[in-house]
């Protein structure tokens, strides 16, 4: 039983200190939990700490390849109003030939 | 402590004018205490004297955060506590400390660190303590700075009023927890992300906390507001009173930046950022409740150099390896810079204090006049010019409003393609200005300005600022242009 930190993480530090087992650590390209170590929190925590913390949407996953926090749920984007923006974004960008992000 | 910071009544207005507050156009100051002004006077990012003259920078030691804004994507820098897509180096303490001696070994003005990101410092205790911890040892003559949103201040404040730290900065954008929730859409709290409302309403009780804590142990502390239209506008005429009356000397407004292209929730949802205008008549409208600080440029929360000027690229972690520094040497030198610098503002203040106010001026009403400068002369082309600073003339002198950014119209040479446009963006930038002062203008833009009613004036190109716009001021006045009010826009 252990989540796992994918490559979406932006190497922002909140979830390391926050680790009762101390299972996460620092690496390239991205920060990992050690799966021995993890408990998913249970019986230290009610919620997964470093999934609570987390600001990045699907950077933190289950066993099961399911995302603790789903697109949408912590910025309250919509996902589909984030489509249409990054859509719009390209188009832009294709039609100026300028840069995107 | 109480400290007499803000209240009316303790202004040395009262006691007669003390020096420097009194018939200058500067006098933002002028209603501190004494000892508030002298921990202020010389903070590049508080004092619109000083920051012509002094040096500071940001290290980025602090990468995590503990709430989400609704201005904020994690994925890129902060886009309101610093500017959007670029990334600042992260460093570590040890890092950020070796920067921070080679700046000050080589840029001697550098007065202040502070640690702002890019993420909250306080949500990296460690890593900003260990940083300040060192410094106070190694550059025992550097203030220290921390900008924070608030939440875990409370729990930080002993340790922080331990260091050489005299400077907090909070980023409070309401005290409602119905506009907070409009802001916040979560934060982490005692081992739970939470949400809504009752998150705002953490925030804003930890916030408003950690300022009375602050205030209490003697610890200047700016309130950094972020204007969103239709969101906190009318509600920020209610932070600044309540944050003045808790002691904070600056409340500063910032307006909103945001683009799609930030991946932001108001980016992405099409939330609008204010009119220089909108900006400008909220800072007003704060401006008899508060002493407000207008010339904030956010900047890069890793800039270094004077405001505006930032010569980063000098100082990149492979470039410090290399320095050889003496450190000790450094730091008698920044004494000597330092000295000179304030015998120079000494002097000016001084002869401000001597400045007789027009006698019986005549009405005529205020101008705002852009100005294109770097430091405290007319100095730069204005197809050069990435940001205009606006001051506002009138009969009680020229007095600094705020800053306006634009793109450099030419590029120098005779890639001026994209003038037109530029130029445009420009003058929608200088809406509400009635001139633009600078070294040099082209004849083009000249014509395009003129009709668009913001006249070009290139004659007082390496004087004083204050005292070219008031020479503008008196020239329109004698002209009978300032009898009647502003007059509509002539171009549409
Ligand atoms: S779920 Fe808990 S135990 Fe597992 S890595 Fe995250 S914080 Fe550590
Ligand atoms: S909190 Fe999320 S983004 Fe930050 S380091 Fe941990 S996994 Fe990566």
């Amino acid at each position: 039983m252990a989540l796992e930190i994918v490559e979406s993480c932006v190497n922002c530090f909140a979830c390391q200190p926050l680790c009762p087992n101390d299972a996460i650590f620092e690496a390239k390209p991205h920060f990992l939990i050690d799966a021995d170590k993890c408990t998913e929190c249970l019986g230290d925590y009610a919620d997964a700490q470093c999934a609570s913390i987390c600001p990045i949407e699907g950077a933190i996953v289950d066993e099961l390849n399911v995302a603790l926090n789903p697109p949408g749920s912590l910025t309250g984007i919509p996902p589909q109003r984030w489509a249409t923006a990054q859509a719009e974004i390209r188009a832009r960008g294709s039609a100026t030939g300028g840069e995107t992000l | 402590m109480d400290l007499p910071v803000v209240s009316e009544e303790t202004a040395p207005k009262k006691s007669g004018c003390s020096a420097g507050s009194c018939g200058s156009s500067d006098d933002q100051l002028g209603h501190l205490a004494d000892d508030i002004r002298q921990k202020v006077q010389d903070h590049p990012c508080y004092s619109e004297e000083a920051h012509h003259y002094f040096a500071r920078m940001h290290v980025a030691v602090a990468p995590a955060c503990n709430i989400q804004c609704h201005y904020c994507n994690r994925k890129y820098d902060c886009a309101n506590e610093s500017r959007p897509g670029v990334v600042s180096e992260l460093m570590t303490p040890a890092q950020a400390v070796k920067k921070t001696l080679a700046v000050a070994a080589t840029i001697p003005q550098m007065t202040v660190l502070g640690i702002a990101g890019p993420g909250d410092p306080l949500a990296n205790p460690e890593r900003t303590f260990a940083t300040f911890r060192e410094l106070a040892v190694k550059a025992p003559d550097i203030k220290l700075c921390v900008s924070t949103n608030g939440l875990s201040l409370p729990q930080h404040v002993d340790e922080l009023a331990k260091h050489n730290i005299d400077h907090v900065t909070i980023t409070i954008n309401c005290i409602d927890p119905d506009v907070g929730a409009q802001i916040y859409p979560w934060i982490f709290w005692n081992n739970t992300r939470i949400h809504g409302r009752e998150a705002a309403a953490i925030l804003i009780e930890q916030q408003q906390k950690g300022l009375e804590m602050l205030v209490a142990r003697g610890i200047l502390v700016k309130v950094n507001s972020v204007l969103i239209p239709g969101v906190n506008d009318q509600h920020l005429k209610e932070v600044s009173k309540v944050v003045k009356a808790k002691g904070a000397f600056l409340h500063n407004v910032m307006p909103l930046i945001a683009e799609a292209e930030h991946g932001t929730f108001y980016g992405v949802m099409g939330q609008r950022s204010p009119s220089p205008a909108e900006l400008k008549a909220l800072q007003d409208s704060c401006e008899g409740d508060m002493n407000m600080m207008r010339h904030c440029r956010q900047c890069r929360a890793d800039a270094v150099g004077l405001l505006g000027e930032d010569r980063g690229a000098e100082f990149t972690l492979d470039k410090i390896e290399q320095m050889d520094i003496d450190y000790e040497k450094a730091m008698e030198f920044r004494a000597e810079v330092r000295a000179g610098i304030q015998a120079e503002l000494d002097a000016k203040r001084a002869a401000a204090h001597n400045v007789v106010p027009i006698a019986n001026a005549p009405a005529g009403r205020p101008v705002l006049m852009a100005v294109a400068a770097k430091g405290p002369l007319i100095n730069v082309h204005f197809g050069h010019a990435r940001e205009f600073m606006v001051y506002e003339a009138s009969h009680s002198g020229a007095r600094f409003v705020g800053h306006r950014k634009a793109e450099s119209y030419c590029a120098g040479d005779e890639t001026c393609g994209d003038g037109e446009s530029v130029l445009d963006k420009t003058i929608q930038a200088l809406e509400g200005c009635e001139a633009v002062l600078c070294s040099k203008i082209g004849y083009e833009p000249w014509g395009t300005l003129e009709a668009a009613g913001i006249q070009p004036n290139g004659e007082h190109a390496m004087e004083p600022i204050e005292d070219a716009v008031m020479a503008v001021w008196r020239e329109m006045l004698a002209a009978g242009k300032l009898d009647a009010p502003l007059q509509a826009k002539k171009r549409a």
